[in-house]
């Protein structure tokens, strides 16, 4: 029978699946487990493909304009002609992929017909791109040649550019607009006419040389392309071969170019990795190079050195460190190398001592490149520290502390950093855009470093380039960077080039980057810019009328970011802006309408409000016709206005309620709204404000019959929006009727639940606290639903009933349902088996809320069957249950001790001091105290015995909060039923008792106060001996005391046993302990209280001049803290030291040897 | 902590000292010692009026006359400084 069903070709197909079981289990071997983590670890692997075009960057040299032999290092004039070129490139590009596509279409047609391989087409568009290369570079070298700069090389389109004058400076933004905006002294050099290039001088590079391809006589490079390392690492990214160049370019008329003399290729480094380098991917032993060691020796890394000459050890080295520090990793003869290959050794041996090193490595090797920076000197610092933050594999920490390198170095190159600018922008300002805030703060960090190093004109003429850059990217980040150069330098002096940008005619690219800017800055400075405001929005404001899209919508989000950075000041600054504001939301549509209105938002809130209430008006028709919108961008912005127009004092409820209030339910409360987690915050946020103004009653009348709507989350938002509205007006508006839909709907939503989580239940809390009395009539309803959830199946469905309970007992006992209460809190007594802690904490805490409003006496269990049912749960680990359950026993222990037998409290205080040892502070707060009430109601003895038993346990903790209890129990029962015991118990041999016993008569007197004056004569003896003890805790824990004491009995006439005990503590003064000396410093502070500052100033003057300079600095401390107490209660005291008189200086005081 | 407390809480506590006129130091000179007691003593008897008063009736002068003088003394109660005699 089967044999018939098995169909023939499944036979010969198994085996081949089994195969391929085969095989991918194989595969799955390889695979490394730490993969994923390891990219995660890396910065490139983890950040977006927007984030990563700063690979494509390319950075120049800038050239010094501050120096005359500017020279070689190429600078402004190059970087511009870099960036035309760039654009330029794009568009070619661009131009070639749209003719591509084109063909390709066309093509495809073709192909149905005829299957003609598109190879021939292929080498067109090849041959096509090389040719516009080709003319490129001809273009640069005829330019070159003719020494004419500025002329545009391939917009033949544009014919009128052809007739400028071709020594003038011509075109771009700072012929009339930098003119006209800024003083003609400002014309500094970056506008000037750069000067001439000898003819025959080797040419700027271009980069079209800079493709290694192009290199001739370097037939290794497509050797070591090949190598199988790096074939599979880069197979889609390879350059082409020479056999493939040969394949593409026509045979004739074509020369290979000899690459310039001091020409070396990029990837030079990867000469060094010719040998495949085996992965050595997650788990590594770090620190200890031993194991590392052992590993090679097992052949399991052998390429990677553990130990480096120089260096020493490292923490990790990584298979990519190879290629950066590959100088390095083997042994040379030092005596061969010249002075500059030194100096380059050493700095990279330094670098990987800080990237790869242990902390301790790594901080002297900081130390060390930070002090010899001008001796290195910034050129060869920065081309090892550059490439290295480049390197895809980067990580957190590495690219941290290579930009801490750099902000170290910084600092002591100062303005010989000047040629590295732009260099060292195009690593750093990708941080400005990072996710990590951290990132971010270094990246302001160092470029706010930067322009102060290298001044406001340098950074402008080498950021200017990038202003109008072809990529997005580029711009953004460079708009980051500029206006952090704005908050180094100051607003103004940035402000002149600003407007010259705003205003530039060349391109939109131009203005969008300089109002970007401005809205940096705003971001970046907050009201900070408010000295600048006018200035600013005068600079962005034409851009309002732009004739580019993207240029107005940034124009209105600047002026967003600044009104947003001014509030509340400021209006009169957007005086200019407002008629067209208000004008462009009528005319645009879209993201630009978006961005005019997010403007109008924040500019609102800023209006007098009669300005406010008219510009509201003139906003809500378009609001409310985008209310239907269904971008979601729009959609958010839209109610963001919303709720600041509502916020503002001029917008009447009246109004709101005709005019917005219909539009907004209909658009906004809808279902689909509360699946969007931040649709559903907005909508939140905004009905709540709106309800400030057109009061609960008209919001929670609108949305309460949404309380029983089918979808949950739906519910959930309406609840929120309830709760919030509630909790900041009351229910006092809501009339009957209102009260019962909406009682009625909390009831249903609450019931219907099926997420557990707090909305439901804070909203049921928070309507029925507000409605208090109103809510009698359906406690009975209330209560059996939570009676019935209390039984729930579902643990998490009874902790909420349970606090539920908790949230509700006030109002149920205000109601004086205390039948309903009573019968909750048997109900709740018989769940205390719960096994859920979590669960079991609610129940707890439930009891605890009815035991307080019910009190002791009527409480029901009755507290004398309650308490024993509580000391096991004691016993629990868990700290809710812990916390819960303390509270309820200290209210017991406070309110009602006398109801539970005694034996029950005690067993209850041995339980109590392992509750002593929990982590959270408030229970072992709670421990403390209930320790008090369980003394007061018992008598001390017992209580006291336990606690003083308790200070043999080894826990420093428990002793401690033992020591504590004993005060409290001192304070509560009086000093007389405590001290006797604590004298007792020093007397024991034990080091950890004697010290408990005299810390818990610190804390004693520091509690009882003036009290102490009858206790002092009789612990004197005990501190004497504490005070001549060798420990020298003893003498800090006795100096404690007497500071206490001395401040307790300070003019209660003890005078006596305190300057005895001034004489014993006084030697401790040359104590050098930190805590032993603050504890004797303060005893003394205290004795000055006490005795008086002449008695003290008689002690001080002994050893003010001594003549051992110990001795005087500690005296002089000890008087100087008597001076600041009490300086002119000294003067009386000062000794007369007239006798010290000589030649001028008398040094008598006349005016106190007068008497009548 | 102990390390961290000798350097920090002890030295704190004398910076704060260091910023008050009238606190001293190990290497104080007897003149400005001597000098700032005068000025405190100077300054409470203006401050209290019982001290001023008595000071008044004792010298026969007019209350506010003393006030005046005490203070106009503060400058250099005890004359101009010592010239430093090692080199």
């Amino acid at each position: 029978m089967r044999d018939t069903i098995v169909p023939v070709p499944c036979k010969s197909r198994a085996p081949k699946e089994v195969l391929q079981e085969f095989a991918d289990l194989a595969e799955e071997e390889n695979v490394d487990p730490f993969a994923e983590t390891t990219s995660k670890r890396q910065i490139a692997a983890r950040q977006s493909d927007y984030h990563n075009r700063r690979f494509n960057r390319v950075a120049v040299d800038s050239a010094d304009a501050f120096k005359d032999d500017a020279g070689e290092g190429g600078g402004y004039k190059d970087a511009m002609r870099l960036a035309r070129l760039e654009q330029e490139e794009l568009r070619v590009k661009r131009a070639i992929e749209e003719k591509e596509r084109k063909e390709r279409e066309e093509g495809q047609m073709k192909m149905d017909l005829d299957k003609t391989p598109p190879a021939a087409e292929l080498a067109d568009v090849a041959m096509e791109l090389a040719s516009a290369k080709e003319q490129a570079t001809a273009a640069v070298k005829e330019k070159d040649a003719a020494g004419t700069k500025r002329k545009r090389r391939w917009d033949v389109t544009e014919p009128a550019d052809e007739n400028v004058d071709p020594n003038q400076p011509a075109g771009e933004w700072s012929d009339k607009a930098l003119e006209a905006s800024a003083p003609k002294k400002r014309r500094s050099r970056w506008d000037a006419t750069p000067a001439e290039v000898a003819v025959g001088e080797t040419p700027k590079r271009s980069r079209w040389d800079q493709t290694p391809a192009a290199a001739p006589d370097a037939p290794m490079v497509p050797i070591i392309m090949n190598a199988p390392g790096l074939m599979h690492e880069d197979k889609h990214n390879r350059y082409l071969t020479d056999e493939e160049l040969d394949a593409v370019l026509p045979a004739t008329g074509y020369a290979i170019v000899t690459p310039p003399p001091g020409y070396a290729p990029l990837v030079a480094p990867r000469k060094l990795m010719a040998t495949p380098i085996t992965e050595v991917g997650g788990f590594q032993i770090q620190e200890s190079s031993d194991a590392a060691a052992a590993a090679a020796a097992a052949g399991l890394a052998p390429e990677l050195p553990t130990e480096i000459p120089g260096v020493g050890n490292l923490a990790f080295f990584k298979a990519e460190d190879a290629q950066y520090f590959a100088k390095i990793l083997k042994e040379e003869d030092e005596t061969e190398l010249s002075v500059d290959e030194m100096k380059e050794r050493k700095i990279m041996r330094l670098l990987l001592k800080i990237k790869n090193g242990t902390p301790p490595v790594r901080k002297t090797a900081l130390r060390q490149i930070t002090d010899k920076a001008r001796e290195f000197g910034a050129g060869p610092l920065f081309d090892k520290i550059l490439p290295l933050l480049m390197e895809r594999t980067l990580e957190d920490q590495e690219r941290h502390l290579l930009v801490k390198v750099i902000d170290r170095v910084l600092y002591k190159l100062d303005d010989l950093v000047r040629p590295y600018v732009h260099k060292i922008l195009v690593v750093i300002e990708p941080l400005l855009i990072d996710e990590d805030y951290y990132a971010r703060v270094e990246g302001r960090e160092i470029i706010s470093n930067l322009s102060k190093a290298a001044g406001l004109a340098h950074m402008i003429s080498t950021m200017r380039p990038d202003i109008d850059h072809a990529d997005e990217y580029v711009r953004n980040t460079t708009a980051r960077a500029f206006s952090v150069v704005a908050s180094a330098l100051g607003i103004p002096s940035l402000l002149p080039f600003l407007k010259a940008v705003c205003r530039s005619k060349k391109s939109w690219q131009a203005r969008h980057t300089g109002i970007r800017i401005v809205q940096q800055i705003a971001i970046m400075m907050g009201c900070a810019v408010l000295p600048h405001l006018r200035n600013l929005v005068d600079c962005i404001a034409h851009g309002l009328s732009d004739e580019q899209q993207k240029v107005r919508t940034m124009t209105a989000l600047g002026l967003a970011a600044l009104a947003e950075a001014a509030a509340p000041y400021g209006i009169e600054s957007f005086d200019n802006v407002l008629k067209p504001l208000w004008l462009g939301i009528r005319l645009h549509r879209g993201k630009g309408l978006a961005a005019f209105l997010k403007a109008i938002g924040f500019i609102i809130p800023l209006m007098d409000p009669e300005y406010a209430s008219y510009y509201t008006k003139e906003v809500t028709v378009i609001l409310i016709r985008e209310f239907q919108t269904s971008d979601e961008e729009m959609k958010k912005i839209v109610l963001k206005v919303v709720k600041q127009c509502a916020a503002t004092e001029g917008v009447t409820p009246q109004y709101i309620k005709q005019d917005i209030l219909p539009d907004f339910f209909k658009a906004f409360w809808v279902r689909r709204m509360a699946l969007d987690r931040r649709n559903y915050r907005q909508v939140v946020e905004t009905t709540v404000e709106l309800a400030q103004k057109a009061g609960v009653a008209e919001i929670v009348g609108r949305i309460v019959n949404e309380l029983k709507d089918e979808a949950e989350p739906y519910r959930k938002m309406v609840m929120e929006t309830i709760t919030k509205v509630v909790a900041t007006l009351g229910a006092s508006d809501i009339d009957e009727r209102l009260e019962v839909r909406l009682v009625d709907g909390i009831i249903y939503s609450f019931q219907e639940q099926t997420t557990e989580d707090q909305v439901m239940l804070d909203g049921f809390g928070t309507v029925v606290n507000a409605l208090g009395i109103r809510v009698k009539p359906y406690l009975t309803q209330i209560v059996s639903t939570i009676l019935w959830r209390l039984n729930n199946k579902s643990a998490k469905v009874r902790q909420q009933a349970a606090d539920l309970t908790t949230r509700l007992a006030v109002v149920i006992k205000q109601c004086g349902e205390d039948q309903l209460l009573s019968k909750l809190g048997l109900v709740l007594f018989e769940q205390l088996g719960e096994e859920y802690p979590d669960t079991l904490g609610s129940i707890i805490a439930a009891e605890g809320a009815i035991a307080n409003v019910v009190g002791m006496t009527q409480m029901n269990p009755p507290v004398k069957d309650l308490l024993p049912r509580m000391t096991p749960i004691l016993r629990n680990r868990h700290e809710k249950v812990q916390e819960a359950s303390i509270n309820l026993i200290g209210r017991i222990a406070d309110r009602g001790a006398e109801f539970v037998p005694a034996r029950e409290w005690m067993r209850i205080c041995f339980e109590l001091l392992d509750l002593l040892k929990a982590h959270k502070k408030a229970i072992r707060r709670a421990a403390v105290n209930s320790f008090g009430y369980i003394a007061k109601s018992l008598g001390p003895q017992d209580v006291l015995s336990v606690l003083l038993t308790n200070l043999r346990v080894q826990e420093r903790q428990s002793r401690v909060c033992s020591t504590v209890a004993i005060a409290i129990v001192a304070e509560t029962c009086g000093p007389f039923t405590c001290i006797p015991a604590i004298l007792n118990e020093y007397r024991t041999a034990e080091l950890n008792v004697r010290t408990g016993c005299l810390k818990a008569l610190s804390f004693v007197f520091e509690y009882v106060g003036p009290q102490s004056a009858y206790y002092a004569d009789s612990v004197v003896t005990m501190l004497e001996d504490a005070l001549t003890d060798r420990d020298l805790v003893h003498r800090q824990t006795a100096s404690t005391i007497v500071k206490h004491l001395a401040l307790g009995v300070a003019g209660l006439g003890c005078e006596d046993s305190m300057l005895h005990l001034m004489n014993l503590v006084w030697p401790n003064c040359f104590e050098t302990s930190p805590h032993v000396i603050g504890a004797v410093m303060e005893a003394i502070e205290a004795m000055r209280v006490t005795l008086g500052p002449g008695i003290l100033l008689s002690y001080v003057l002994q050893g003010l001049f001594h003549p051992a300079r110990k001795v005087r600095e500690v005296y002089w401390r000890i008087y100087n803290a008597l001076y600041l107490g009490a300086a002119d209660a000294m003067v009386p005291f000062y000794p007369d030291l007239s006798e010290l008189s000589e030649g001028q200086n008398v040094y008598d005081r006349h005016p106190l040897q007068v008497f009548i | 902590m102990s390390s961290e407390l000798r350097y920090t809480a002890n030295t704190q506590l004398e910076h704060l000292h260091a910023r008050y006129t009238g606190t001293g130091h190990a290497d104080l000179s007897k003149y400005d010692w001597l000098t700032h007691q005068h000025r405190d003593t100077l300054a409470s008897i203006v401050g209290h009026p019982t001290l001023t008063s008595y000071l008044a009736i004792a010298d026969g002068e007019a209350i506010g006359r003393v006030k005046f003088e005490m203070t106009e003394r503060m400058l250099q109660p005890c004359g101009p400084p010592p010239r430093k005699d090692e080199d």
